[in-house]
């Protein structure tokens, strides 16, 4: 037992591997959040009217709201008048060839093992860097316009299809929803816009990878994602933030629409920074991600691998309003030292023969708390509606908490829902048998993780589902309970 | 002694868990290309000795030594202990839910290749030598495509401890009451995978309660193991008297001895 004590503590000494800053010059703003800071990141961005107006009616709104508390989570007192609210890298300009890349932006690809050169060469995967709030390479392009795909960066997409961006912004997620969804409506930086026209399946992953980079800088993503009738594609999300000492925030906004016969595959490998083991700094990350299956038949599956931030505030939700569409959630989140995770999903059942599935993994260790929380909400029209959610959670050592709240709301009786959720610790025999086979306790629990784990990462697409595994192994690096 | 041949010595060996000593001075050794029996009545301190050798960590040694191949074993980290070539077949092996068996003993190979400054064995070897190990033990296809143990059988969990060790080929085998809740088929398999693994240079300890393992494994010795001391140690014939007579002469002989 004192064994554990000691490699418990050895955990809490691993160092963050992605802590590292990359110089290159930003151009910010002044700190502080009022209205004249609205309008300028609009105008830096060279937005229309349109635009400006919507952020400005979220920051009225948001103006009036309060940061909620419900979430089983401490979180100090935010101080918005001391964050930076716009960063983009100085050299603006788009480049056509990699030779044109900041070397310094190259390295800091590198370290994170995700060199566009490679990307461009291997694996099909098309790679929309987001660096700050500024994309700076999107690779690919040629070969999904060909296919009438849309991928390009949201200030993008609003320059040249502002009217998809007008339609579909806020439709899923509108300004009104949360105290973060109206923040990120209002001082957004960029992000990511898909739209796959009818009848195609997008031939290869789309992968963003988000990076907070510039000290001090809140980082406030949106994306948005709208499928077509009868079409397919699946977006990976990765985030790696640098180390650094003071708080940083994230209030991310993801949309998904879905068209009739329509798939969407969300995956997110989500590594911020955790803070150190005294549990100072890290990110904040609060992110309203949700989906409609707006069409019958549509699909949308959200994968998730939490193992980063400070506080995550996270619920991947699917509205299930076509007939027969289904909603998934598959969820791995892993806390460690101080780290609180509040996470889960919303499926809302509101067409007839709706399905969905809720698959959450939660694991702590050291000190942290990982909260489960999940809503199933079956609406009076939706006929023969099902659910079936697992929620299970993994302690290592004993100071550390798990929780699960989940809540069910069926109004309508040929609904069938499933809720079973299960507690285990690894237990000591289980890391001593390992031993005894001349496996290290450092790779019995990076086994016996990637196994309670297997369910959710097999649902990753492959190069994800390595990544995923190195960084669970890595967030409980020595860790046992 | 015959150095080359020593493989384990067991010197004055005291063990406490937490404050109560459950052995009380072992002395035993054991040369390569020899099979002991240990046997002893229940409590007596076979698993806690097993558990000792293996480096369980509850298990606090307050004296003694313990050589294996002229290294000081105590020294070593469990996992070291097994890279050295100790196995220890669990009385009650454990389940590693959602880890397959073949990852499982991919990863053990593979951290002992390591240790031993070797490369990783390739998939396809691998996956051979798991075929030819199966056969030795007769062991389902289907339960080396299974989690660690997970929902097999109190037989099928045995089985799969031989399995393992015919895989892992060590060089001190430790089988901790193995024959326990076994059929007479599983009894024949299990036994036919220690004596696959006999040979001059490898040796095993057989831990029992019951003589009729020794009816497939002949040992070469027999120790009987009472309240934490070996009591009286012989040759196979020993094993047989213990199986007409039961363990009370011994008892007997024991406490009328100390008195």
């Amino acid at each position: 037992m004192e064994d554990q004590e000691k490699i418990l503590s050895e955990v809490t000494d691993s160092d963050y591997k992605y802590g590292f800053q990359t110089d290159i010059e930003t151009e910010t703003i002044p700190k502080g959040l009022n209205e004249d800071v609205v309008r300028l990141i609009s105008s830096k961005k060279e937005e229309p009217e349109w635009l400006l107006e919507s952020r400005l009616k979220a920051f009225r709104h948001w103006q009036s709201m309060k940061m909620p508390k419900w979430a089983h989570l401490t979180i100090p007192d935010i101080n918005y008048q001391d964050i930076i609210f716009y960063a983009a890298p100085k050299q603006g300009a788009k480049y056509e060839s990699m030779d044109e890349v900041d070397p310094e932006l190259i390295d800091t690809f590198n370290k994170l093992g995700i060199p566009l050169e490679e990307q461009k060469q291997l694996a099909g995967v098309a790679v929309d860097a987001v660096m700050d709030s500024v994309s700076v390479k999107t690779t690919f392009q040629d070969t999904l316009a060909d296919k009438g795909i849309i991928f390009c960066s949201f200030s993008e997409a609003v320059k040249n299809h502002p009217d998809l961006v007008k339609k579909y912004m806020g439709s899923v997620v509108p300004y009104t929803d949360n105290y973060f969804a109206a923040l990120n409506s209002a001082v957004f930086s960029d992000g990511s816009f898909c739209h796959i026209p009818k009848g195609v399946r997008c031939p290869m992953e789309l992968s963003t990878y988000f990076r907070i980079n510039a000290s001090n800088t809140g980082q406030f993503e949106r994306t948005l994602i709208v499928a077509e009738d009868d079409s397919y594609v699946s977006y990976l999300e990765g985030c790696t933030a640098p180390m650094r000492d003071e708080n940083q925030l994230h209030a991310a906004i993801v949309e998904i629409v879905a068209m009739e016969n329509a798939e969407v595959k969300y995956s997110t490998v989500q590594n911020w920074y955790p803070g150190n083991k005294e549990g100072v700094g890290g990110i904040f990350n609060f992110v309203t991600k949700r989906g409609i299956c707006k069409g019958d038949n549509s699909k949308i599956s959200w994968t998730q691998v939490e193992t980063g931030s400070a506080v995550t505030w996270k619920y991947p939700s699917c509205i299930l309003r076509g007939n027969n569409s289904v909603g998934e959630f598959y969820s791995v989140a892993v806390t460690n030292n101080y780290q609180q995770a509040d996470t889960g999903t919303k499926m809302m059942h509101i067409g007839k023969n709706t399905r969905s599935t809720i698959i959450s993994k939660g694991i702590s260790a050291g000190k942290s708390q990982n909260s489960y929380r999940g809503l199933v909400k079956v609406l009076k029209g939706a006929e023969n509606a099902r659910n079936f959610s697992q929620c299970d959670s993994l302690l290592l050592g004993d100071k550390c908490g798990a929780h699960t709240f989940p809540y069910l709301e069926v109004d309508n009786k040929s609904a069938i829902v499933e809720h079973e959720a299960t507690t285990s610790k690894i237990g000591e025999d289980q890391i001593f048998y390992c031993n005894q086979r001349g496996i290290d306790t450092e790779n019995a629990i990076s086994l016996i993780v990637n196994g309670y784990a297997k369910e959710v990462l097999n649902k990753l697409p492959m190069e994800f589902a390595v990544e995923a595994q190195k960084l669970l192994a890595l967030t409980l690096e020595g860790s046992v309970g | 002694m015959n150095e080359v041949n020593n493989m384990l010595e067991i010197k004055d060996l005291k063990v406490n868990i937490e404050d109560k000593e459950i052995l009380k001075g072992i002395n035993l050794t054991v040369n390569a290309g020899e099979v002991h029996a240990i046997m002893g009545p229940n409590g007596s301190g076979k698993s806690t000795l097993a558990s000792a050798l293996a480096g369980r960590d509850y298990f606090n040694i307050t004296h003694g030594k313990v050589s294996y191949q002229g290294k000081d074993l105590l020294e070593l980290t469990p996992e070291d202990r097994a890279r050295e070539g100790i196995f220890l077949g669990f009385q009650y092996p454990v389940e590693i839910p959602g880890v397959s068996m073949v990852n499982f003993l991919r990863t053990a190979i593979n951290q002992k290749r390591k240790y031993q400054g070797l490369d990783p064995m390739p998939a396809g070897d691998f996956l051979k030598l798991m075929r030819e190990k199966k056969k030795v033990v007769e062991i389902n296809s289907d339960l080396t495509n299974r989690s660690v143990n997970e929902g097999f059988s109190g037989g099928e969990k045995k089985k799969n401890e031989i399995f393992q060790m015919a895989l892992l080929e060590p060089k001190l085998a430790i089988l901790d009451e193995t024959d326990s809740g076994l059929d007479i088929d599983a009894l024949r398999i299990v036994a036919n995978g220690v004596n696959n693994l006999r040979s001059p240079e490898t040796a095993t300890i057989i831990i029992t309660h019951y003589q009729r393992l020794l009816d497939y494994i002949v040992p070469d010795f027999v120790h009987v193991l009472y309240k934490g001391r070996i009591v009286k140690s012989g040759d196979k014939t020993l094993a047989k008297e213990l199986e007409e007579h039961g363990y009370d002469w011994i008892k007997q002989e024991v406490e009328y001895g100390n008195a």
